[in-house]
């Protein structure tokens, strides 16, 4: 069978969602980021579906929305998981441990940075610093932060997760 | 009622200082005692996060690192009117990491209330904007000006010289745009500014508006920040209805508003033509300049742009006189910089001094040395695209001219510091492919040198033909440094170069036969 195209649906098909959101923000195109910020709160991600929907909503071309959601990393086009642990890269938390503990987690969870785990359940992202930098390594955890993270604490950090999930 | 105050800031939330106002909260309860908690702002001794004060005869008396298991214990040892204990600090104020510092920006840090209009104002909130008020813009740009200010964001560029700028430009409309995407790993002042006392930069940024002649504001903060986006809303909510922003400001002709705009995770918006792009609705891509965005910034108008830091300078500045701020500092360094201290270290935290305090007192004197035990071995300073500095040179001045000669840069005064077991190979990978991730794409040198970097440090690293690599990665650094439109190609070489120069045995190569420096 084919693979099912990647492109944007062009079909012109309704998302009502998305409507709401851009007319929530008076159809500004200024407001363009709020707007993705704001539909992907509510749905979890920016559906690609709702593109061309928020580009006719805010007069801009289909290009540039799509240019927007894939330039910040941010957006996500495609569901990411239940859980979202998104833990620090750069200098201060590497000082401290950082891609230790990065490496504990990619073994609990058994993803890369980047990656959701096979049962969509949890997923692993980078980020470039959250200002935690005294007390590293440091994650935000469903936008819960958490400092200090030792490798040693990883694995009851994922046990826990799993839990609440179950 | 005894008051007792947990800070609300993000760290010592990521430290469990909520799950601690909850138990205490409980505690008291279970105990009949009556205590008001007050989520203050935090002190910036980051290490005793969370950090707990009660009031006394004597001051604030401050309890560190008290987790939800200690919080029982603490009722038994009668915190709540200074009782004895391991976690105890005593007074606040005499602790030596705050009491040696030089606050001016920090100055309520810890005392109030982030979200008490009440509070700010009987700290002295305000008093600029008053003044401002009965001003003629030119004389709100010369006071400014004299103080020396300069911005913090990194670059250091006269502040009033900017204003002065904005405020001659004749336009319909003109723009106050604050840069709050502080994106540089190793620094959070703006952040805890922004959680801690918002309504100063919203004083700041009035002020701003006033002597610009713009009447509308953006603040552009990065959404890994998620608690000083709610503040700052909350708190312009709050200044709005006291009619310290928006139309008529205290019943005058004056109006300015504000508005907060969210990142979306890409560092180069810290740059301040791609943060205008992204304000704008559209992709982070960097501007050619010129035209400067002063003349022809937001929507193409008129638009002064400073960092967080450089407008919470200003209300001071307008309330006790320029000479007041000139009066801190050396050289052409004028005023107090909230120096970051981050990384590995016992005391790490906010260290706000006067330019000209040395590398050497921040990093040992207030934070104590690396906390694992191994030496000192690198200093990377002022963020991603700062230098790294070797245990040799801690005694530097910290001050933009003595940085800039010594070809490092003061940055944003973020401070990271490593131990001996770092590997600078690895971190001038990094560097690299920091710059390969986080480029806007947009010109050449940045976009492709980044990724070639990698590759060329990963081939001397492996032992390749190292002479003629070492060669190439010199040329590369050269060709970004000269090619490249913005800081983010411009200045990745520096936190490389240094590396390769300061720590050649590193990458292969005889540590001490280093490399000239050109």
């Amino acid at each position: 069978m084919a693979k099912k195209s990647t492109l944007i649906d062009f079909t012109g098909k309704p998302f009502p969602a998305a409507e709401a959101i851009c007319a929530a923000h008076g159809n500004r195109p200024d407001a363009l980021l709020e707007i993705l910020h704001d539909l992907q709160e509510k749905l979890g991600h920016v559906p690609e579906t709702s593109l061309p929907v928020i580009a006719k909503a805010l007069n801009l071309s289909r290009a540039e929305v799509y240019g927007v959601a894939t330039f910040y990393h941010d957006f996500h086009l495609k569901p990411q998981g239940k859980h979202v642990i998104k833990i620090c890269r750069a200098e201060a938390c590497q000082s401290a441990g950082g891609f230790a503990v990065i490496a504990a987690l990619e073994k609990a969870l058994g993803v890369k940075l980047g990656e959701t785990s096979a049962d969509g359940k949890i997923t692993l992202e980078a980020t470039y610093c959250l200002g935690l930098c005294p007390m590293g390594p440091a994650a935000l955890i469903d936008g819960k932060p958490k400092a200090a993270i030792k490798a040693k604490h990883v694995d009851a950090l994922v046990k826990e997760l799993v839990k609440e999930l179950a | 009622m005894q008051k007792v105050y947990i800070p609300r800031d993000m760290l010592a939330k990521a430290l469990g200082a909520d799950e601690v106002a909850v138990a205490i909260a409980e505690e008291a309860k279970a105990r009949n005692i009556s205590v008001q908690i007050i989520r203050n702002s935090s002190r910036g001794l980051a290490w005793l996060e969370p950090f707990v004060e009660v009031d006394s005869a004597k001051g604030r008396l401050g309890y560190g690192g008290v987790k939800v298991a200690d919080v029982k214990v603490l009722f038994d040892a009668k915190f709540l009117e200074g009782g004895a204990h391991k976690l105890a600090t005593g007074p606040v104020e005499e602790i030596p990491f705050l009491k040696n510092q030089e606050r001016l920006t920090f100055a309520r840090a810890g005392i109030t209330d982030p979200v008490s209009l009440a509070d700010y104002m009987a700290h002295g909130g305000y008093a600029g904007l008053k003044k401002a008020l009965g001003m003629a813009s030119a004389d709100i740009v010369k006071e400014v000006t004299e103080s020396g200010l300069r911005g913090r964001g990194g670059a250091g560029f006269p502040t009033g010289i900017k204003w002065k700028t904005v405020h001659d430009a004749k336009a319909d409309q003109k723009y106050v745009c604050c840069n709050a995407d502080e994106g540089d790993s190793g620094t959070f002042a703006d952040r805890m500014v922004m959680e801690g006392d918002p309504f100063m930069l919203i004083e700041g940024m009035t002020i701003a508006g006033l002597a610009a002649g713009a009447t509308k504001g953006y603040i552009y903060c990065r959404s890994e920040y998620p608690f000083a986006i709610d503040t700052l809303k909350e708190a312009i909510a709050i200044a709005t209805a006291a009619k310290w922003l928006g139309a008529n400001i205290q019943g005058t002709e004056k109006s300015f508003t504000l508005e907060v705009r969210r990142g979306a995770g890409a560092y180069i918006c810290g740059e301040e033509t791609a943060m205008l792009e992204s304000i704008e609705g559209k992709r982070g891509v960097v501007r050619a300049k010129p035209p400067i965005p002063a003349l022809n910034g937001l929507f193409n108008q008129p638009t002064i742009i400073n960092n967080v830091l450089s407008f919470c300078a200003v209300p001071l500045i307008l309330a006790k006189g320029a000479k007041a701020y000139a009066d801190y500092g050396m050289g052409r360094s004028r005023g107090t910089m909230p120096f970051q201290l981050g990384g590995n270290l016992k005391q790490g935290g906010i260290v706000e001094k006067a330019f000209g305090v040395t590398l050497r007192e921040l990093i040992e004197d207030f934070g104590g040395g690396p906390y694992m035990g191994k030496p000192l071995r690198a200093v990377q300073v002022g963020g991603p695209l700062g230098a790294y500095l070797s245990a040799e040179e801690l005694d530097i001045k910290m001050d933009y001219e003595t940085m800039a000669a010594a070809g490092a840069m003061l940055g944003h005064g973020g401070i990271v510091v490593f131990d001996a077991s770092v590997d600078m190979a690895k971190q001038a990978r990094f560097a690299m492919e920091f710059c390969a991730i986080e480029s806007c794409g947009k010109c050449t040198p940045c976009r492709i040198g980044s990724t070639r970097g990698v590759e060329v440090i990963d081939r001397i690293v492996a032992g390749e033909n190292r002479a003629a690599n070492a060669t190439v990665l010199e040329d590369l650094c050269a060709t970004m440094t000269d090619g490249s439109l913005c800081a983010m190609g411009g200045l990745t070489p520096m936190p490389v170069m240094s590396a390769f120069r300061k720590f050649p045995e590193d990458f292969g190569l005889p540590a001490n036969k280093k490399l000239a420096a050109e």
